[in-house]
């Protein structure tokens, strides 16, 4: 049988929902993961030592087990034990909190890697600890680690089309669904990651666009 | 009745780091609108004199009061944090590398702690802003990044934003000794225009020749003691201890 991409049209409608699906989980997650990211990273530095021993034990389950794992627990497990999420949230937690770890443990190296004289000057004006610590020592961590956390993102786009075993209707699974209509999994593959790619560039674009913004302040 | 306490009073200030003593009972007053100036040799324990009249390095042992409030007042640990809070917005401090925010324009360095601390609309805190950037000549760069700025510039604009607080006194580590020779002069010139303002000051300093001509009085330290102190004129010309001669001695030949 040979290609032929002329089946694709008729799928469109189907494809574009699950482009608008899968952009939408990864921005919901990707702003989970970085403000998730700062909070974690905040906590797992400055918290009181009865909150930072947990926090690190849930930061190693996230990093030390596989995300299709962790989506399988966060969506069958919970409903098993009766905590009924709808697929898309269970998506966005997992994703969301997979890559929170992760972006955490790049702002807390930028964290400690502040200049220990901000702190000083903040605290000087008044400043408590906390706003001290929110306003001038995570501001420049996280711009500090805006290119790596940039890399995360692209990561967790990537890792979106796994949220297609729970069941969200993203990119991958609805070229899942042309393919079991039509039997041409090359076809639709293939657009699928053109699409991905497509979605990618312009992901890339927003992330050089706040890199941008951020030069001159340091 | 009014009393008469001194306005900044360090009763008997010591400092231990482990088994080193960095101050060993020091005890001084300043009275408003004075400007003194702290010399003496390097490790003398200059700096943690400086900073522990704000609290940023505690002392181990005796007082700091400023207007008739002990900054050092021992209290719980909540209410402790709220008291230096207040006490530190009162006492300006400038560092010799300047700890501007890089993340933030120079206006929003100026602004960020009056807005967040005192109850001023956006409005008010970018007249505060304008006035204080006007003040040490560095209205023009309002709108740029300290990375954009040189040694003196970005000097002037820390002591903008440590006025923006208007504090009651003002404390300077070296302010000057991180810039280049040709940056120092411009400095110089804000601290004595607040000099003239009978701004209260408190400068660690290793330029005989401005303290010389801002302050009020020379204290020399040494080694964690008070070894002297009076009217510069006294100090700088006839010191009456052997270790300020000494000093000044080496000072001046290494200056030339
Ligand atoms: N955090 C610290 N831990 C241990 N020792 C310290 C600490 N901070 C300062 N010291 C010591 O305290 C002494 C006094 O230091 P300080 O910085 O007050 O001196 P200084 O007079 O300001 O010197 P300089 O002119 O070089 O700035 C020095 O011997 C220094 O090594
Ligand atoms: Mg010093």
């Amino acid at each position: 049988m040979g290609l032929d991409f002329s089946v694709i049209p008729p799928f469109y409608g189907t494809l574009a929902l699950g482009v608008l699906w899968t952009i939408a989980i990864t921005a919901t997650s990707a702003v989970l993961s970085f403000f998730g990211g700062i909070l974690l990273a905040v906590v797992a530095l400055y918290g009181p030592l009865v909150v930072r021993l947990p926090f690190r034990f849930v930061s190693w389950l996230f990093m030390g087990t596989p995300l299709l794992l962790q989506l399988f627990l966060i969506y069958f497990g919970l409903a098993q034990i009766g905590v009924d999420l709808p697929a898309f949230v269970a998506g966005v937690i997992g994703l969301g909190f997979h890559y929170a770890v992760y972006n955490s443990e790049l702002i807390q190296t930028a964290m400690v890697a502040v200049d220990k004289g901000q702190m000083e000057a903040a605290r000087t004006l008044g400043l408590s600890r906390r706003q001290a610590l929110m306003r001038v020592v995570v501001p420049q961590a996280v711009r500090d680690v805006l290119p790596p956390i940039g890399n995360n993102m692209i990561a967790l786009l990537k890792d979106s089309a796994l949220v297609s075993v729970i069941g969200v209707s993203e990119l991958t699974l609805s070229a899942q669904l042309a393919i079991g209509r039509t039997y041409r999994p090359f076809e639709f593959y293939a657009a699928a990651a053109v699409l991905y790619y497509v979605i990618n560039l312009g992901m890339e674009a927003v992330l050089r666009g706040f890199e941008k913004r951020n030069r001159l302040s340091r | 009745m009014t009393q008469t306490h001194p306005f900044v009073e360090i009763r008997h200030a010591q400092k231990s780091y482990g088994k080193l003593e960095v101050l060993k009972d020091i005890s001084l007053t300043v009275e408003r609108g004075q400007i003194v100036a702290i010399i003496g040799p390097s490790g003398s324990g200059k700096s943690t004199l400086l900073r522990a009249i704000n609290d940023l390095d505690p002392l181990t042992a005796g007082e700091v009061w400023l207007d008739g409030l002990q900054v050092n007042k021992a209290l719980p640990h909540r209410q402790y944090e709220n008291h230096i809070n207040e006490m530190r917005q009162q006492i300006g401090m400038v560092f010799q590398h300047f700890n501007l925010f890089p993340h933030l324009t120079v206006r929003e360095n100026v602004t960020m702690a009056p807005k967040l601390l005192k109850t001023i609309s956006d409005k008010e805190a970018d007249t505060l802003a304008e006035e204080q950037l006007d003040h040490v000549g560095m209205l023009e760069r309002i709108d740029y990044y300290p990375s954009q700025l040189s040694g003196g510039q970005k000097q002037r604009v820390a002591i903008a934003r440590a006025l923006a607080m208007k504090p009651k006194l003002m404390l300077f580590d070296e302010a000057t000794s991180a810039l280049d020779p040709e940056l120092v002069e411009e400095v110089n010139l804000v601290m004595k225009k607040l000099a003239e303002e009978h701004m209260t000051m408190i400068i660690v300093t290793h330029e005989m020749d401005f303290a010389a001509s801002v302050c009020d009085r020379v204290i020399f330290m040494d080694k964690g003691l008070v070894v002297e102190e009076g009217p510069p004129e006294l100090v700088f010309k006839n010191p009456t201890q052997e270790r300020t001669q000494n000093f000044l001695r080496k000072h001046l030949e290494g200056a030339k």
